[in-house]
């Protein structure tokens, strides 16, 4: 078979001249430049593409678009695999590679197909009813089955190799979809010095008026679409983007529109996306998206060949198609005559079966005169043909419609049926359009507007070509005028089109005599009439549970060719009229967006953005292994050879006790805060006092949130009578800001006081150590090092080669430790001068780890201990709370839960055995053979391992925590199903006294 | 995504500002004597209101500034903006 279904006419958008391969399911085949996946298979007579989601039914194509509910295949192989692809949206390209799924073993004979068999075991609900019980049978049996058998394509399993970009953009007027209407208002918005954007799906412009026999002015609709477009682009206020889909409306006149790039190109270079995400925030968006044709309820009306008739349509004007060769037109209304009409033009006298009584549309007579007889009050009852249709029966209603007075049998091999028109509404929706149901289209159009969104067109409602230009026209320069002043319209020109006749208020046939076969509803959730029947008889009276039962328009497809036929027989069943039904809601997205697009550049690396130290290079050449805290990349150890975590940790933390370590603390926050009301700010953030700290001092400060939770510590320094250097920990940075910026500016506004980030200004060297004075004595000879000099929490500014330092002496490992300060631009230059001069005192660098290790053994609290859920007394900083002055939190200390004596506080643990590491975490207990429910005591926060002692020790918080230390109780962890005795001691563990930072 | 009018830098974003809760909250006085009950009020309870809502926004990746936000909470719609020392002109 190749190409056995073309046409022979060459007015369409296919080049002929440039073949292109492609394979499915294994067969090649080739189709044309301009082809869609759709066209060239339905060209190569290829209809079955698919089984259906519930019943594995032979499905092949329904639409020629957006609209396409069944034609879903997997594309490529690989990395590049993606499944649920709608085969009429993809543009063909040389070597595209595509299957069917949801079919094993082939979509000719599948397995599943059992399930149609069984179909009456498969009604609305049927989940929710059958694998109720037993319980436990829901996860490891009926679960796993139902996806397999159920569902779609496969997502592949290895990471998308494909470029994704996002834009963001700004205009005056979007115009969404390029019909007539959408092509006038953006004409007209344009030359009224507008800045517009002017959005298509399609790879073409023009919308209906590629498919449709009018004139505007004195060109064909095809002729005046190009001409539009040509006078668009020459105008430097627009933005026209084809193959893109605006899918989303958000607030504040936010939509969201994805542009495929490079799919259709042939070889791509590297740097093109595949896709790109358009973030547009438009002034006033004009939908003019058109509208979907409804297809017809009948008996097995889901074959393979029977299609939309303006889809047909569209396969033989745009791409030279024919969807079958003895058609059958089956009609509730005057458009599908124009199918009729095509299929004519190309020698195909075609059936056609009318429900209506009678009509004296002008292409109904047109069709006449031709010499074809039209069986009206008719309709099709059922369908014949397993993997394709082959025969339709034809029954006469009687005069209720309601049943077939006689039936035949007429062979075939497609049915272009119409239903009449649905205006494509989801974008007003989204926007919070409150629709009004039209009685003369028998559709929901937008009505009460939330947001700056104007519906025009057939979108609107208005599916003559006049009205639609008229709107355009009109619309596109009544918006533009809110944001130019030339006050420029553009008239309207004449247009011509045949007059349509009403269509008939009928979308479900009556069953043929004696039998019941299914008449689809929903063809991409396998909906038929009877699941809607039973759940309107099982009691879902509201439009949203007949959806959540039956799966009605949800998914992918969200409803775009099933809604309105949906609440049309809810509606006739329940005797209410259709706006009594309501609809239910249209989501975003409209069409199915990948996950790539959504994420965009934001992978991998760029998944977050990666600060580093001044220092970075340094750790790097010194084999750091890194950790990252919060956006930081910090050093957690430098193991030297072989060394495994454990032991280089060891090794460095051992070392600060011993000899001297250097620690980059660069990424604590930093802040400076000046003004003459510093001092009693900093006495209201903090629980301690302030007012009376000298100039040249550091001092240890604890803030809390007002709810008294223990919200960040650090060390502050008075630089002068009214500045400050506050530090902060790495992780709350930003947040302690952002708490200051709110308290100044909205709870004190009358203080006067200024703060500013210096986080990044200042880079950190921390000096600890016994040998550390004797180090820093020989980088400053200038400053007095004597502990009467420099005393603990001091500090001092000096130089070194012509660099200022600043030199604290401030403490976090609890030796005597310095932390030198200098401009971040010299602090990989003043690190290496440590470190060389620091080689006499056998200094090693000391990494997170460690820094922990030497924290922990001290007692100081840090992150794991200040976790939001521990007021100061929790965690032993019972001294740090003035008694005297009030500070944001303080109240909320003194309440009943808050001053309850057996809280949980900070104590310490030792493994009873001496060697057993307590993870992290470990729930703290006190009879190990207790029976569950066991209470606990309370967790272990941190762990290390004491290199001052040689054996393994942890800081828990605990109930009544002071009261049992000295006693005996397990640290056990589920997780790792271990159970650990412990001792309870002082979390202060090593020097209690604090006579190290003091020395 | 919302779009909010900085009083100090003109209309950005929803992802340049941070969210600061109700702006109609007052927090006491310092050193002043409150009941529990009271005190409970301004740290955990807020009214949850459906529509018009008077709120903090702070612009976290602009200008660093606090302002006080008038918004519907049901459509989202933006009444005013206005600085910290302002009223809202509608």
């Amino acid at each position: 078979m190749s190409n056995s279904f073309r046409t022979t006419n060459s007015t369409g958008l296919i080049n002929k001249d440039k073949k292109i391969n492609f394979t499915f399911n294994g067969t090649i085949y080739h189709g044309y430049e301009g082809d869609t996946l759709a066209s060239a298979l339905i060209a190569n007579g290829v209809h079955l593409v698919g089984r259906s989601f519930k019943y594995h039914r032979p499905r092949g194509f329904l639409g020629v678009g957006v609209e396409e509910p069944n034609a879903m295949v997997q594309l490529h192989d690989g990395n590049k695999s993606e499944p649920n692809i709608i085969a009429t949206e993809v543009e063909l390209v040389e070597g595209l590679k595509a299957k069917s799924q949801n079919c094993w073993p082939s979509v000719q004979f599948d397995i599943g197909e059992i399930n149609n068999v069984l179909n009456r075991f498969f009604p609305a609900g049927f989940y929710y009813k059958t694998f109720m019980w037993p319980k436990s049978f829901w996860m490891k049996i009926y679960e796993p089955f139902i996806r397999k058998a159920a569902g779609m394509g496969k997502a592949p399993l290895l990471p998308d190799p494909d470029r994704y970009e996002h834009n963001y953009e700004h205009c005056d007027v979007l115009v969404v979809g390029s019909g007539p209407s959408g092509l006038a208002s953006a004409l007209a918005a344009a030359k009224n010095g507008a800045r517009v954007i002017l959005a298509e799906d399609k790879p073409n412009f023009g919308g209906s008026l590629l498919t449709d026999e009018v004139t505007i002015g004195n060109m064909s609709g095809k002729e005046w679409a190009s001409d539009t477009i040509s006078q668009l682009k020459s105008m430097p206020n627009v933005i026209l983007k084809k193959r893109s889909q605006v899918f989303g409306y958000y607030d504040h006149n936010m939509t969201v529109m994805i542009e495929r790039v490079s799919d259709h190109i042939e070889n791509p270079s590297k740097y093109t996306p595949r896709q790109r995400l358009h973030y547009i925030r438009a002034g006033e968006v004009i939908v003019s998206t058109g509208s979907i044709e409804r297809p017809i309820s009948f008996g097995n009306n889901d074959r393979p060949g029977i299609v939309l008739a303006s889809a047909a349509k569209e396969y033989m004007k745009v791409y030279e198609t024919l969807v079958g060769k003895k058609p059958i037109i089956f009609t509730n209304n005057d458009t599908a005559y124009s199918t009729a009409l095509e299929f004519i033009k190309n020698d195909i006298e075609p059936i056609i079966v009318d429900t209506r009584d009678s009509s004296n549309g002008e292409l109904v007579k047109e069709v006449q005169q031709k010499g074809i007889s039209i069986k009206f009050n008719s309709g099709i009852a059922d369908t014949k043909g397993h993997l394709k249709i082959n025969s339709a029966i034809i029954g006469k209603l009687d005069s209720s419609k309601e049943s077939f007075i006689s039936e035949e049998t007429v062979e075939c091999d497609c049915i272009c049926m119409s239903g009449g028109w649905t205006p494509t509404v989801h974008l007003s929706s989204q926007a919070g359009n409150k629709l009004k149901f039209n009685d003369d289209i028998d559709a929901f159009v937008p009505d009460k507007k939330r947001q700056k969104e104007t519906a025009i067109g057939a979108a609107n409602g208005s599916f003559t070509l006049n009205q639609s230009l008229a709107e355009g026209f009109q619309v596109g320069f009544d918006l533009s005028n809110k944001f130019t002043d030339q006050n420029n319209p553009t008239n309207s020109p004449n247009s011509n089109e045949p007059s349509y006749e009403k269509h008939e208020k009928l979308w479900c046939m009556p069953l043929p005599s004696g039998k019941k076969p299914k008449r689809f509803i929903d063809f991409q959730n396998d909906v038929a009439v009877s699941d809607v029947e039973l759940a309107i008889r099982e009691g879902f009276r509201s439009i949203e549970h007949v959806k959540r039962y039956t799966t009605l328009g949800m998914a992918g497809d969200q409803g775009k060719t099933s809604n309105l036929n949906g609440l049309q027989y809810v509606s006739k069943i329940e005797k209410k009229i259709v706006p009594e039904v309501g609809h239910t809601t249209f989501r975003p997205p409209y069409t199915p967006v990948t996950i790539g697009a959504i994420v965009g550049r934001e992978v991998g690396n760029h998944y977050l953005p990666t600060r580093k130290s001044p220092i970075h290079t340094w750790h790097e050449e010194n084999n750091a292994v890194f950790v990252a805290a919060g956006l930081w990349q910090r050093p957690r150890y430098y193991p030297r050879g072989s060394e495994d975590m454990n032991t280089a940790v060891n090794r460095e933390a051992a070392n600060v006790r011993k000899n001297v370590g250097i620690c980059d603390v660069t990424t604590l926050g930093k802040i400076d805060i000046k003004g003459p009301d510093a001092p009693e700010f900093l006495n209201r953030v903090y629980t301690n006092a302030w007012l009376k700290l000298p100039v040249g001092k550091a001092r240890y400060g604890v803030m809390l949130r007002e709810d008294g939770m223990v919200f960040d510590d650090g060390t502050t320094s008075r630089l002068s009578e009214n500045h400050f250097h506050m530090t902060t920990t790495t992780a709350q940075a930003a947040n302690v800001l952002s708490h200051l910026e709110y308290y100044l500016q909205v709870v004190w506004p009358d203080l006067d006081v200024n703060v500013l980030s210096t986080t990044e200004q200042w880079s950190g060297i921390a000096v600890a150590g016994p040998k550390s004075r004797d180090l820093l004595s020989k980088l400053f000879p200038d400053v007095d090092m004597s502990n009467e000099g420099l005393p603990f929490m001091g500090l001092v500014d000096s130089s070194i080669d012509g660099i200022k330092a600043r030199i604290y002496r401030i403490s976090f490992s609890g030796e005597l430790a310095y932390e030198v300060n200098v401009e971040s631009n010299y602090g990989l230059y003043i690190w290496k001068k440590i470190m060389e001069e620091g080689q006499s005192f056998d200094i090693q660098p000391y990494g997170t780890e460690a820094l922990s290790t030497l924290r922990i053994e001290m007692g100081h609290v840090a992150g794991a201990e200040l976790d939001g859920r521990t007021i100061p007394f929790d965690v032993g900083l019972n001294s740090m709370v003035s008694q005297k002055k009030d500070f944001i939190g303080k109240r909320s200390l003194s309440k009943d839960a808050f001053t309850e004596s057996d809280r949980q506080t900070i104590v310490g643990l030792v493994p009873l055995d001496k060697k057993t590491k307590i993870p992290e975490g470990s729930h703290i207990i006190e009879d190990n053979s207790a029976v569950a429910p066991i209470p606990k005591l309370g967790h272990v926060s941190s762990s290390c391992w004491s290199v001052e002692y040689n054996n393994p020790f942890s800081i828990a918080i605990i109930k009544d925590g002071k009261n049992k230390i000295g006693k005996n109780l397990y640290a056990v962890s589920p997780l790792k199903d271990i159970s650990i005795p412990v001792e309870v001691v002082s979390s202060h563990y090593v020097d209690p006294e604090g006579s190290r930072v003091r020395s | 995504m919302l779009e909010i009018k900085c009083p100090y830098c003109g209309k950005r974003s929803q992802n340049e500002f941070s969210y600061g809760g109700d702006a109609t909250i007052k927090r006491p006085q310092l050193g002043e004597e409150i009941s529990t009950e009271d005190w409970d009020n301004f740290v955990y309870y807020r009214d949850n209101p459906r529509g018009k809502h008077s709120e903090l926004w702070h612009h976290v990746s602009g200008c660093r500034q606090w302002f006080k936000v008038s918004r519907d909470t049901a459509t989202h719609e933006i009444f005013d903006t206005c600085k910290m020392n302002e009223d809202f002109n509608v």
